[in-house]
């Protein structure tokens, strides 16, 4: 391995983008086969009802069906997280949002299934339907489900590292701020499509676009009373995830079980609208924060609620809850920190992870804070940030071990990159620049179901020909994770990384992978694929060598070869290598797997937060804000992330400008509106009207790569597909206030939100737009723990409220 | 996917075809032109013919004579065509209507006869229903507003209002025969028949003003200028003589069931220069009847709040145009 690095850090092909670019790939959508049904849902028209009767009896007569399901005929409920099973595939009893799934067809063609969900007639008894979180929370009669913390509450939880009061009290300064975040959806091109079959010897193929093919698999089993052995799970190529494919969803079962019934392959492709009901997407969230900072900035502690509009079902909302109080400590220097975070369940499409899963919105929220604290005591918040920087290999209060930590690198490349001293609050009115940073994880440090296996499994396989076979569970949603694969084998055996076939998602051919999700693939079957290669590499080299007669040590692999490093020339071909050693051994194969780190914190709730590596960007957006219309534009962004180091430069860079371009949206137009006072409709289910940036909306990017590799990370790399996009919205808000001099405390920045602000702050009220209240919330007793500076063992020392879910399994 | 119906399609050769056609296939027939108004609404049930009759072989409908404009020309067409002072405003609404995809398909036609907009009613049948439907399509209230007796679906032409501004005229051939109608009477302030049209009329084509002295211009205010219907459209015509504004229409598109003409605006920039103050009384007065509804994008206070600062740069526009040398009309 002290060869030259042929392969890591290039800015090479990825492996499947000429399929890609010429429409070759076959997503799930493109799969046909013979004698194949379509399915169709039928999804509720009520926000939150009884369902007193359903009669499918004319949609079962009409020409071309060929049989229909009811939630009846799929009795077990399911759910991502073993805490909140709450899901059926068909709704049995009670329907809880427009759009709930209700019933299934399976007809000849796609029109006949259409025309049969016409003919189904439900019977449905109103209740009393709930359109936000706050609303949720005045309201806990009617309950929407009849579990969780409390009336609507999902989840409450409590969590205090250190005494945060007695921390804050000692601040030179106390700042208090409100902000609301608004829920946006992950707007894939491709609309989820699922395919199963149903084979004569009693075994289920399912082909969908999921993300997550392990999760799928488990409640595929539960829900059919299958065995897991009896069902093979494919992830087709994703055109598109963003975390919006990393449920269980209701049409994968559903289309299950009509294959089962009639024997003949269904699918389904949803439409656009569908898509925005099976959303998962981000969650609204309302947040307070209070701050004790010293006069040089020095944080004395923080106190942190927020409140989370779930929408109708659990999905990832407890991790999703916990996430909105977890990452706070690892940019900056928290002493002590007391966390509050409320969700809760509404009539309205169930939220769950969208990249960034739960930081986004406590990220707005605290950047913007650091960027009010920096202008009250006058420090430039570049400075202040610096200033107050979490060390590297350090244990934060809530105790998240953080190990490189390449932020101050990432704040002096913008800071130089975009002239920000140069700039800030030295332009013209209607021009401003704004800093934000963050820092995002690689990978969970625990999986979603309590196990203590691999989160990550390879499997290669050495063909005498020269090839390489790697299989691995983890999914390609675009991002790259099969290329990723390619090239640290291609880089460990010295072959060419399209050479390499990568087999992948695929529960009957490759070892579980735990998903696309939390941007763990990267480190974790990256991890795994370079554990499997080395184990191949040290078998091919002890044949190599012997055959070469020199020492093992003195062995290159590179080009296609195997050589003496000191005598290149002697040497031989990779396949020869490959051939002797199975001449000697037997069938060449591998396998790596990978286990992160145990986590620091021992509390009820530490599940969350802990991760093997942390990612960090630091960004400066510029804008021009038209003062007569409160229109923003954002011209320019300059971004540095710390990625430890890149596998592929250019599959980096593509993922940072991708963030940016969704935090653009995020930042300054998405919005996923409900009419509350209309049954509580979604106002735009549509590509047109659900407002998005298109390419020509998208802003000049300059991206800066911070190296600083990470020894838990393969090569030494840290995530990079969601981290850039979470100080975009902060930066945009902050250069608002730089170019206008109003704040603008929630997102997306309209131009309504920026005029009206304007318009106040000519009146001499002060200039912001935002959230005025939080509303009480009966918080549960605080679960104490001491942080690692007070002499704390990552225990709580009180126990909180008893256990009503074990997210943490200790 | 959502699916197209089943339809008959026929593609006439000529005019006496096509309303022969029509004829013969009754209130269950409609005309298309491109299809972008027409197909998407098919597929959410807004529009159901069981005959789809186009009119893109129709030679005659597709013409262009020195002041004449065959409907069926495409929006890129008319992009397309060398820059003249005459078609100018057209041309920019023209290429401010959606994306270069849907404007290659698009007609000149189609976009004037567009079908009005609502975020009550350009939803699936099945969203539609969660609402008990809206009195455009399949039900009997306006949801945006409850005790209207009238649908207020908002005109979202983007040509329609620089045609009404500049007073162009629409000449209609039927079974009766053919007459020409000025834009400006071509369309109702009704979100449900918002067109004089005939639904066996045809459109064939659009007469523009000769020119003696006219100026004219289009300001379209939404959310992406890669591709969103108006939210607010202003097209403002100037009769000039010499540094006097000697006649004046401004007529707003986005706020009302019908490209919306304000004569007061008009009237307070009449017989003198146009100055800061006449350009800000306009503004107000235009402002004034403005009267978007929450059925689009945005908010509807800030959309009329947009009316006054969209009609004040339109007129700016006009007068830097008067004033750069080289460019008189």
């Amino acid at each position: 391995m002290a060869d030259k690095r042929r392969v890591i850090g290039k800015a090479l092909r990825k492996v499947d983008a000429a399929a890609k670019v010429t429409g070759a790939t076959k997503f799930a959508d493109d799969l046909a086969f013979p004698r194949m049904l379509f399915c169709k849902l039928l999804r509720s028209t009520q926000p939150h009802a009884r369902i007193v009767s359903i009669d499918t009896s004319a949609a079962a007569k009409l020409d071309g069906v060929q049989a229909v399901l009811v939630g009846q005929d799929l009795p077990i409920p399911f759910g991502i997280l073993p805490v909140s099973q709450d899901e059926h595939a068909l709704c049995i009893d009670k329907a809880r949002f427009i759009g709930d799934p209700v019933a299934a067809v399976a007809a000849l063609t796609e029109e006949a299934a259409t025309a049969a969900t016409d003919l189904i007639r439900v019977d449905y008894e109103p209740l009393k339907s709930i359109a936000s979180a706050e609303e949720a929370v005045e309201h806990p009669e009617p309950r929407i489900h009849d579990y969780g913390d409390r009336g609507n509450f999902h989840k409450l939880i409590d969590l205090e590292f250190g005494d945060a009061n007695a921390g804050i009290a000692e601040g030179d300064m106390v700042r208090e701020d409100l902000f609301f975040f608004e829920g946006s959806t992950h707007l894939p091109m491709e609309q989820h499509a699922a395919v199963a079959m149903w084979s004569p010897d009693q075994k289920l193929t399912l082909w969908t676009s999921t993300q997550t093919p392990h999760y799928v698999h488990r409640a595929l089993a539960k829900v059919l009373e299958l065995p897991a052995a009896r069902i093979r799970v494919i992830a087709t190529p994703n055109g598109g995830g963003f975390g919006g494919k990393s449920d269980p969803f209701n049409h994968e079962i559903a289309v299950a079980k009509l294959a089962m019934i009639t024997g003949r392959p269904v699918k389904i492709t949803l439409t656009r609208e569908e898509v925005f009901y099976c959303h998962r997407g981000r969650h609204p969230t309302l947040m307070w924060v209070r701050t004790g900072v010293k006069k040089d900035g020095a944080i004395t502690g923080m106190h942190f609620r927020s409140l989370l509009d779930g929408g109708a079902y659990g999905s990832y909302g407890v991790a999703s809850t916990y996430y909105t109080g977890a990452l706070q400590t690892v940019t900056y220097h928290i002493p002590c920190y007391h966390f509050q975070g409320a969700r809760a369940f509404t009539n309205k499409a169930p939220c769950g992870p969208k990249r960034g899963h739960g930081t986004p919105q406590p990220r707005f929220a605290l950047e913007v804070h650091i960027d009010k604290i920096a202008e009250q005591l006058g420090i430039d918040p570049a400075e202040l940030r610096l200033k107050t920087l979490v060390p590297a290999n350090s244990l934060t209060a809530n105790y998240l071990r953080v190990g490189s930590m390449g932020l101050g690198k990432c704040i002096a490349k913008v800071v130089e990159g975009s002239g920000w001293k140069q700039k800030f609050r030295k332009l013209p009115r209607g021009r401003g620049v704004g800093l934000a940073c963050s820092s995002y994880i690689s990978g969970a440090g625990l999986p979603i179901y309590w196990n203590n296996m691999p989160h990550s499994g390879v499997q290669l396989k050495c063909d005498r020909g020269g090839g390489v076979t790697v299989f691995c569970g983890s999914t390609e949603i675009g991002q790259g994770s099969d290329s990723i694969l390619a090239y640290i084998v291609a880089e460990v055996l010295g072959i060419d990384p399209f050479d390499i076939a990568v087999v992948t998602g695929d529960t009957d051919l490759t070892p579980v992978d735990l998903g696309s999700y939390s941007s763990r693939v990267t480190l974790m079957s990256g991890n795994a694929a370079l554990q499997a290669a080395e184990r191949a590499r040290q078998i091919l080299a002890v044949h190599a060598a012997k055959k070469l007669e020199i020492p093992v040590d003195r062995l290159s692999f590179a080009e296609r070869r195997v050589y003496d490093a000191k005598d290149p020339k002697r040497g031989m071909s990779f396949a020869e290598a490959v051939q002797s050693a199975e001449a000697a051994e037997g069938t060449i194969g591998t396998v790596g797997s990978y286990t992160p780190p145990m986590s620091a914190g021992k509390y009820r709730g530490a599940g969350v937060g802990p991760s093997p590596a942390y990612s960090y960007s630091a960004c400066v957006a510029a804008v021009d804000v038209d003062p007569e219309t409160g229109i923003v534009r954002v011209p320019t962004i300059w971004i540095a992330h710390d990625v430890g180091r890149s596998i592929n430069s250019a599959a980096v860079i593509g993922q940072v400008e991708g963030s940016i371009y969704m935090g653009l949206g995020e930042a300054l137009m998405e919005e996923m509106a409900y009419r509350g006072n209309r049954n509580v409709v979604h106002k735009i289910p549509s590509l047109l009207e659900y407002k998005s940036p298109t390419t020509l909306e998208m802003c000049d990017v300059i991206t800066y790569l911070v190296e600083d590799p990470d020894p838990n990370g393969p090569f030494g790399a840290k995530e990079v597909g969601q981290g850039p996009l979470l100080p975009v919205m902060p930066a945009v808000a902050n250069a608002v206030y730089d170019a206008v001099g109003v704040r603008i405390d929630e997102v997306p920045i309209t131009p309504e939100k920026v005029l009206k602000a304007l318009r106040k702050k000519q009146k001499g009220e002060p200039g912001r737009h935002g959230p005025e209240s939080f509303p009480d919330i009966p918080w549960p007793e605080p679960m104490r723990v001491p942080t690692p500076w007070e002499g704390g063992d990552g225990k709580a020392v009180s126990p909180g409220r008893p256990a009503i879910t074990a997210e943490r399994p200790h | 996917m959502l699916r197209l119906p089943f339809f008959t399609y026929l593609e006439p050769k000529s005019l006496a075809d096509a309303l022969r056609m029509k004829a013969d296939a009754g209130p269950d027939a409609m005309f298309v032109a491109g299809g972008t108004d027409l197909y998407p609404n098919m597929k959410r049930r807004h529009q159901e013919p069981k005959t789809v009759i186009s009119l893109m072989g129709i030679p005659e409908l597709r013409r262009v004579e020195s002041t004449t404009l065959g409907a069926c020309l495409t929006l890129s067409e008319l992009t397309a065509r060398p820059p003249d002072r005459l078609t100018a405003a057209v041309s920019t609404a023209a290429r401010l209507v959606s994306t270069p995809l849907l404007r290659n398909m698009g007609t000149l036609g189609g976009n004037l006869c567009l079908d009005t907009r609502c975020n009550y009613y350009n939803q699936t049948y099945e969203w539609r229903k969660s609402i008990d439907f809206c009195m455009k399509k399949d039900g009997h209230i306006c949801w945006v507003a409850p005790s209207s007796p009238r649908c207020w679906a908002v005109s979202s032409s983007d040509v329609a209002p620089v045609m009404v501004a500049i007073g162009a005229e629409y000449r209609l051939l039927g079974p009766q025969g053919e007459r020409v109608v000025p834009a400006g009477r071509f369309y109702h302030n009704d979100g449900i028949n918002y067109l004089t049209k005939q639904p066996d009329e045809i459109l064939v084509d659009v007469r523009i003003p000769k020119p003696n002295g006219w100026d004219a211009v289009y300001h379209k205010l939404r959310r992406r200028g890669s591709f969103d219907f108006p939210v607010l459209g202003v097209a403002v015509w100037i009769q000039w003589n010499r540094k006097t504004v000697a006649d004046a229409r401004i007529v707003l598109g986005g706020v009302a069931s019908y490209p919306q003409e304000v004569p007061e605006a008009g009237t307070a920039l009449r017989g003198g220069a146009l100055s800061d103050e006449s350009i800000a009384a306009a503004a107000e007065e235009a402002y004034r009847p403005s009267k978007p509804m929450d059925n689009t994008d945005f908010d509807l206070s800030w959309r009329k709040q947009m009316t006054r600062v969209y009609v004040s740069r339109a007129l700016q526009q006009l007068r830097d145009r008067r004033t750069t040398p080289g460019l008189d009309v």
